[in-house]
């Protein structure tokens, strides 16, 4: 009897919290998972403070200073910038042609059928698969792999970088929107469609006023992310600051590679400001 | 026959059952309450009738079609003749009231003109009508996120007077309202389906609002109806019976007696009866 009253006093069945057992065990596998991850990327920290390596480390950096400022670098510096903009730009605003309709196709917050369930239910189903499996395919290959393919076919320059980020981000804008739109409040979406509204209707009266200023800031995201991904197309061939930035790696000219560092940093800057000011705009 | 629901039973995917073996049918411009203790299976009743939900067992009619066996063009339109004024209004919060209210025709507009009128409303006057019918016309420009609880309520009675539907279905539609609001706002909606001659359906808390302004009651208790009367045969012990489980009628002005017994409410009478003048 005494072990039984020492025992701690059991909860009652009804006030069992019926997730606990669920959440323990999630946490347990993300534990049991990201364990072998850290050990199979060679994961040690420790390293970096080794005394070797943090001389060559410190070596390196010293390197990039000061910034290069000669005025016909800083000229080739401000084409090279424009170039970057532009690829950045017009590979967005082609990847949100692509992503947005799909996105408009893929997500189940417009759909009709799922009302009831309503006729149709089965090709909708259909539907919606195809278009997100168009989507996988389309951000399942990295941007730099689709740059070096048109390289070859356009010749250097930042056309190829535009339509490599066309078609990843493209995936990437449509998954994201067709997820934002799921997770936003689908009630009112569905009670225009319940009352016979279209599905662009129901799109933009009762999803859009809700989740556009979400939509916005993620799409400049993903313009910030073009900037820093044109860099690396410029790698391969695509232009704009990166193919500077090999160029001056090449040379071992840290100052330059600094003031192109600099500039990225300016356009990050410029992107965030960009996103804060249209999500006031639209709050 | 506005609708009829024969032997209908629904099974929500959560296994709860919400509906169990319903018979209802209605006449057009028929309007009807739908009492009973929360958790009854009203609002389930009223999904079904809106064709929002599609029950596992038995026969639904709407407006003469069987919803559930139209293409999906013919139950859109059909869609677009029901309209429901939901217990929560279902209204994203950034969206100006005038567009909110002209939203209640989307079913029975063109992409275009929906994507047009969002950019400049198309109907303002319509909007205005509909608005000044419930006393809110001075909130046109506002934005819905910016109204009280009341007011949202309101817009969302607004946006079905605006659409002018053939079956007028209501969940709870004066929960947020003082009891003087609730029957003005009652009353707008009773004489919209007189003058459209549309069938009115509403869910309703307080007893004593459905027995003054509803020619029919149907008293629904775990997922049954229990009885479907006249308001004139409607008794307290059958009222007492419906409400056991609660511990007493939910009253809107509990302070005043049922008076039911010298209640002469029949549906000839219906529209000769006296109202409260309230506005």
């Amino acid at each position: 009897m005494t072990t039984a009253q020492s025992l701690p006093p059991r909860t009652p069945p009804g006030l069992r919290d019926p997730l606990a057992r669920r959440r323990f065990v999630w946490l347990l596998a993300a534990l049991v998972i990201a364990w072998p991850m850290l050990q199979l990327s060679g994961f040690a920290p420790s390293a970096l403070f080794a005394p070797g390596n943090l001389q060559v480390i410190g070596g390196f950096l010293a390197g990039f200073m000061p910034p290069e400022t000669a005025p016909d670098f800083l000229a080739m510096l401000g084409k090279a910038t424009l170039e970057t903009l532009a690829m950045a730009t017009a590979g967005t605003a082609l990847a949100f042609l692509i992503g947005a309709p799909l996105a408009f196709v893929t997500t189940r917050a417009l759909s009709v059928s799922r009302i009831g369930p309503g006729p149709g239910r089965a090709q909708a189903a259909v539907v919606r698969q195809a278009g997100r499996s168009v989507l996988m395919v389309l951000r399942a290959i990295p941007e730099i792999v689709w740059a070096l393919v048109f390289v070859r076919a356009l010749g250097l320059g930042p056309a190829a970088g535009v339509l490599a980020l066309a078609i990843t981000y493209g995936g990437m804008l449509g998954k994201v929107y067709a997820e934002v739109l799921e997770s936003t409040d689908t009630r009112p979406a569905r009670a225009l469609m319940e009352s016979g509204s279209g599905r662009i209707a129901a799109l933009v009266y009762g999803l859009l006023p809700h989740c556009g200023q979400e939509l916005i800031s993620y799409t400049v995201y993903r313009w910030e992310c073009a900037v820093r991904a044109s860099v690396v197309m410029g790698f391969v061939g695509a232009g704009g600051l990166g193919q500077l930035m090999d160029q001056s790696m090449k040379m071992l000219n840290g100052g330059e590679a600094s003031s192109i560092l600099l500039v990225f940093l300016v356009l990050v800057l410029l992107a965030d400001a960009l996103s804060n000011a249209l999500r006031r705009l639209l709050a | 026959m506005s609708f009829s629901l024969d032997g209908v039973g629904l099974v929500h995917p959560n296994g709860h059952r919400a509906l169990q073996g319903v018979s209802l049918a209605a006449r057009g411009g028929e309007r009807l309450a739908v009492i009973g203790p929360s958790g009854a299976g009203k609002t389930t009743l009223l999904r079904v009738l809106g064709a929002a939900l599609r029950p596992g067992e038995g026969t639904v009619q709407l407006l003469g079609e069987a919803p559930w066996r139209l293409p999906a063009p013919a139950l859109r339109t059909l869609r677009s003749r029901i309209g429901t004024v939901h217990q929560s209004p279902p209204i994203a919060p950034r969206l100006r009231v005038v567009t909110a209210v002209l939203s209640g025709r989307l079913g029975q507009w063109s992409a275009m003109r929906a994507l047009g009128s969002l950019l400049r409303p198309s109907d303002l006057e319509g909007a205005h009508q509909a608005l000044s019918r419930l006393s809110l016309e001075d909130r046109l420009f506002d934005r819905c996120d910016r109204l009280s609880g009341g007011q949202l309520q309101r817009v969302g009675i607004a946006r079905v007077l605006y659409q002018q539907p053939a079956l007028l279905l209501a969940d709870e539609p004066v929960s947020a309202l003082d009891p003087t609001l609730a029957d003005a706002t009652l009353q707008q909606l009773v004489a919209q389906s007189e003058s459209t001659s549309a069938t009115f359906v509403a869910s309703l808390h307080a007893v004593d609002l459905a027995l003054r302004w509803f020619p029919r009651i149907v008293g629904m208790r775990s997922g049954q109806v229990v009885f479907d009367e006249p308001v004139a045969n409607v008794t307290e012990p059958m009222l007492a019976a419906l409400y056991a489980s609660e511990g007493g009628l939910p009253m809107q002005a509990p302070g005043l007696p049922l008076d039911i017994p010298s209640r002469t409410f029949t549906a000839a009478s219906a529209n000769s009866v006296e109202r409260p003048d309230c506005l």
